[in-house]
């Protein structure tokens, strides 16, 4: 495995034909294709376990402290004797279910995925610039993944103290059992991610900037292409501040350094640390964690963008619009991390600056919601599973986007700061938007990836069902945040000032319970089309898109002749002057055409 | 046991849904072509109608879930700046809800309306910088609205003049229990740091500072009506969050540093149990806890205790394995009512000192005071 044998940045007919080995072809693969369905499938399987942990709390919610088989077969008898659950283990599930989602689905699962297959594809690339760092960014992937799912058997309990792992408590074993071995393993896992997710997003950037085939200039690049390099660059100024805050807790919880610690009192004795703040944690740790709600949201919109384009047989509505939102919203992500902290006791006149830049992200938001409903207008849809989880993208993206600016709004934060209601918030503009375009490219790019298509069927299915229990789980969610209910609690037995929220919360765990398991829908139809699907045709969508011009099979430097070359912007549907609905990137402008500057 | 049988039967009726997709592809086997799983004319004909329903399903689970879960939502604010903060969230949820009405409709109804068809043509329309000015400036103008009244009503509460005349307490958290102390006449609380924490003086109060000298320690909150209070929150060990939702307030505890969140109760605890809603609310409650309680009889267990409003300090921020059960009572009296129970109260000073001629050997050394005594004295506070 030479790297030179794989230098695609000069147009070199790629004659080279390695023997491939089972190990070089789908273990330390250096293909971005077979990289990207290793992503997937870590990305699936990590998926299947934060989802399922967020089944076991929510019954734990919904029927606090009543006994469930399911709990001691899966818990164990240390965690749910006799079946119920018990109250370090419910913490220690919340943590990990947060982590596994944000960081390992939706962040490597779903950029991981996409951005490896489809920019090498897009830009019409051999291949990623470095395909070994691509390679090496995988397996460090894998690695976490491995890590933090062995923290989950570690003797005192995985990591409990939530998933933004404030100090003293994530650093002091004294106060949470999930502090000794289980945080330890949390931090190296992350900080591996984070090595990973740097070269991931390094590769990204390089290939997007110099390995574009001829014709493709930056404004004619998909949107997908323009998310998944907006988001390698936030990744990259973000990712290393809360590597360095991981590394400061580790300093003071194995070295007894004070960078977040002080004046601690803890069973029975003060601890030695003075002078650090758990504020200064708050700080580093939210200026990754806003950002990185934009990192696994972007792209999302920029895959929601391509498919909505694409099924409507229209152009994207105001594409330079939306490349200018992608950037500002770049660009305020970076600078609103403090709205996660108006009451943390940072000085009042931060939190005023914070609230303006915050609300401010509320119109580039607001511009790409409607320029997706202008492009749905006098379309011509194709509702096919891919555009469904699209079209529910941009639902669930207005509904979760505006109660953000509540939260957003410091005066309002005072009190449902902590509460359901944030969890409602964030769950449906990032969470289950992010989730449905992942869907969405999943079920769109399937026939690349596999060869083979996905059964529709069963999408619609899926997206139906999920679509209703998405909503059944979070919109009555914001009810009992607004009657006060504190999110993170075991029960709400102690406090009969909330007994009437219980019947909400068995509705919701209800919906949960029914949404998780028609994703089994969804399983069952990955993992059986991948193998007895029906084949696909080289372009099933009729899409612009260079990656459909490819063969269906995958070769090693994706097209066997030269790399083709780009003649337009790629959302010519339904142009008048041709008579087909799509006119690919490749096709050269007819004589008379106009160059869209688009 | 019926929430085992809920689950059995959602998990059967998945089964059956599925085995119903398999049967609906059977029907379909005939047509083995290459694009039989991209969306057809049927298909969109189908979905875009399902799209219609979807429509019709969000806007009645809204009207609904208002109805229906609209009275659980926190009431009448007991604390005075509370009025701005709702007036300002009521503003916030008219404009929400318009944006959500107006962009859902138009989104699944295009979805609808322009579901594909063999012979239709997309309109080839790919820019209007009319248009998107119009969706740029309007949020902007909106939202510059929003940002100017809530940093105004921002800064006036959460600026506390250090001229006005309020009364100064502490609230003070630790795993998993809340304690509040007031700075008596003075009006100034004494130093305090966990590194004086010894015995009684659970606080860590600088017992020879002059202004600790009349420093109250108790373990129920008491404030007066009408007047403004002053939190000052410390924590000794993890991050705490002190959340009054009634009163429209929130700090974080954060250890090594004070926080401070300052309002001005408006209903005696008496009079706010009297407000209508709140009777609602209770009588609804208790009628829960009724049937609860008929439940747990029936297995032999104790019934529930009935249920009387009062205010609460919660723990809003993950603090360990019992956050979930971090409370304080929190009463607020008439002016009289308070003078009074304040009066009741011994001085830690006092208490400090009680302990150590209870036992005068150990008060000698007291540096190193035994774990038992801790904890008797701790119990001995936790009384009051």
């Amino acid at each position: 495995m030479s790297a030179e044998g794989h230098d695609h940045g000069h147009d070199h007919e790629h004659e080279h034909h390695h023997k491939e080995t089972f190990i070089t072809k789908y273990i330390f693969s250096i293909d971005h294709k077979m990289i990207a369905k290793q992503y997937l499938i870590t990305g699936i399987i990590m998926g299947i376990i934060g989802v399922g942990m967020s089944m076991l709390f929510r019954m734990q919610l919904a029927w606090p402290e009543e006994s469930f088989k399911i709990f001691n077969i899966l818990l164990g008898d240390k965690f749910a004797p006799n079946g119920v659950m018990a109250n370090d283990i419910y913490l220690a599930l919340v943590t990990i279910h947060g982590t596994i989602m944000v960081f390992f689905v939706l962040t490597a699962g779903l950029s991981g995925t996409f951005s490896n297959l489809l920019i090498p594809l897009q830009i019409g690339a051999r291949d990623m610039a470095s395909g070994f760092m691509n390679m090496i960014s995988y397996w460090l992937f894998f690695l976490s993944s491995v890590i933090m799912v062995c923290s989950l058997f570690v003797e005192a309990g995985p990591a409990s103290a939530g998933w933004t792992i404030y100090p003293p408590l994530s650093a002091l074993p004294q106060a949470i059992p999930g502090s000794g071995m289980g945080m330890t393993l949390w931090l190296v896992s992350v900080a591996i991610f984070i090595g990973s997710s740097l070269m991931g997003s390094l590769s990204c950037v390089v290939t997007v900037i110099n390995l574009r085939t001829k014709g493709m200039s930056m404004t004619r690049l998909p949107l997908t292409i323009w998310a998944f390099f907006v988001t390698a660059i936030i990744g990259i100024v973000s990712f290393p501040v809360l590597l360095s805050a991981a590394l400061l807790l580790i300093m003071d919880r194995s070295f007894g350094t004070s960078f977040f610690l002080s004046d601690i009192y803890i069973a029975g004795e003060v601890l030695h640390y003075q002078g650090g703040s758990p504020v200064l944690f708050e700080h580093l740790f939210w200026f990754l964690g806003h950002p990185e709600v934009y990192i696994v949201l972007l792209p999302a919109l920029g895959i929601t963008s391509e498919i909505i384009a694409t099924n409507s047989r229209k152009p994207i509505f105001g594409y330079r619009a939306m490349i200018m939102s992608i950037l500002a919203i770049a660009f305020l992500s970076t600078i609103v991390w403090g709205h996660h902290m108006f009451i943390s006791g940072m000085n009042p006149f931060l939190g005023s600056v914070f609230t303006f830049t915050t609300l401010l992200i509320a119109i580039p938001s607001a511009v790409k919601a409607f320029n997706y409903i202008t492009t749905l207008w006098k379309g011509n849809l194709q509702l096919n599973p891919a555009m469904l989880f699209s079209i529910g993208l941009v639902s669930t993206f207005i509904t979760g986007g505006l109660t953000g600016i509540i939260l957003g709004d410091s005066t309002l934060d005072i009190n449902v700061h902590d509460t359901y209601f944030v969890v409602a918030h964030f769950h449906l503009v990032m969470g289950i938007s992010a989730l449905y375009g992942m869907f969405a490219g999943i079920y769109h790019w399937f026939p690349k990836m596999f060869g083979r298509m996905l059964n529709k069927n069963l999408g619609y299915v899926h997206f139906w069902v999920t679509a209703i229990c998405a909503y059944g789980v979070f919109f009555p969610m914001h009810f009992i945040g607004l009657a006060g209910l504190p999110r993170r609690y075991y029960t709400n037995t102690n406090f009969p000032l909330f007994d009437d929220l219980q019947n909400v919360n068995v509705l919701i765990t209800t919906f949960a319970l029914i949404g998780g398991a028609f994703q089994l829908v969804f399983l069952y139809n990955f993992f059986s089309s991948i193998f007895y699907g029906k084949k696909a045709v080289q372009n099933p969508w009729k899409s612009n898109t260079l990656e459909w011009t490819a063969p269906v099979e995958h070769i090693h430097g994706n097209w066997p002749g030269e790399i083709p070359h780009v003649h337009r912007w790629p959302y010519d549907y339904s142009n008048p002057l041709h008579e087909e609905d799509f006119v690919p990137q490749n096709v050269p402008m007819k004589e008379g055409e106009e160059v869209l500057h688009h | 046991m019926t929430s085992l049988l809920v689950i059995i039967v959602l998990v059967l009726l998945a089964v059956a849904l599925w085995q119903l997709t398999k049967i609906f592809d059977l029907t379909q086997e005939g047509s083995h072509s290459d694009s039989s799983q991209v969306a057809t004319d049927n298909d969109n004909n189908v979905q875009g109608y399902l799209m219609f329903g979807f429509l019709a399903f969000i806007y009645i689970f809204t009207i609904y879930g208002l109805f229906k879960w609209g009275n659980l939502v926190l009431h009448t604010p007991a604390a005075e700046h509370g009025a701005t903060v709702d007036n300002l969230m009521n503003i916030t949820w008219i404009l929400i809800f318009t944006v959500q009405a107006i962009t859902q409709v138009l989104l699944h109804y295009f979805a609808f309306k322009y579901r594909g068809k063999k012979d239709q043509k997309a309109l080839y329309f790919a820019d209007n910088n009319k248009l998107e000015a119009v969706w740029s400036v309007i949020p902007a103008v909106v939202l510059a609205g929003l940002i100017l009244y809530g940093l105004y009503a921002w800064t006036n509460i959460m600026f506390v003049d250090e001229e006005e005349d309020t009364i100064v307490i502490e609230l003070y958290a630790q795993q998993f229990k809340w304690s509040a102390r007031y700075s008596g006449e003075d009006n100034v609380l004494g130093k305090a740091n966990v590194r004086f924490i010894e015995g009684v003086n659970t606080l860590g109060v600088d017992i020879a500072d002059p202004y600790s000298q009349d420093d109250i320690v108790v373990s129920e909150l008491h404030i007066p009506k009408g007047k403004k209070v002053h939190f000052k929150m410390r924590s000794q060990d993890v991050l705490h969050s002190a959340y009054m939702p009634h009163f429209r307030a929130q700090m974080n505890c954060v250890p090594g540093m004070v926080t401070e969140f300052a309002f001005t109760p408006i209903y005696t605890t008496a009079e706010y149990r009297e407000l209508p809603f709140m009777v609602e609310k209770v009588a609804n409650i208790n009628a829960l806890r009724a049937k609860k309680s008929i439940q747990l009889v029936a297995v032999g267990e104790t019934a529930l205790d009935p249920y009387t409003f009062d205010y609460l300090l919660l723990c809003n921020k993950i603090c360990g394995a019992s956050h979930y059960n971090m409370q304080m009572k929190v009463i607020v009296d008439t002016p009289e009512d308070y003078a009074k129970w304040l009066k009741e109260q011994t001085l830690l000073v006092q208490d400090v000192k009680n302990a150590n001629t209870a036992e005068p050997v150990e008060g000698a050394t007291a540096k190193d005071s035994t774990s038992t005594k801790d904890t008797a004295s701790v119990a001995k506070i936790a009384m009051k």
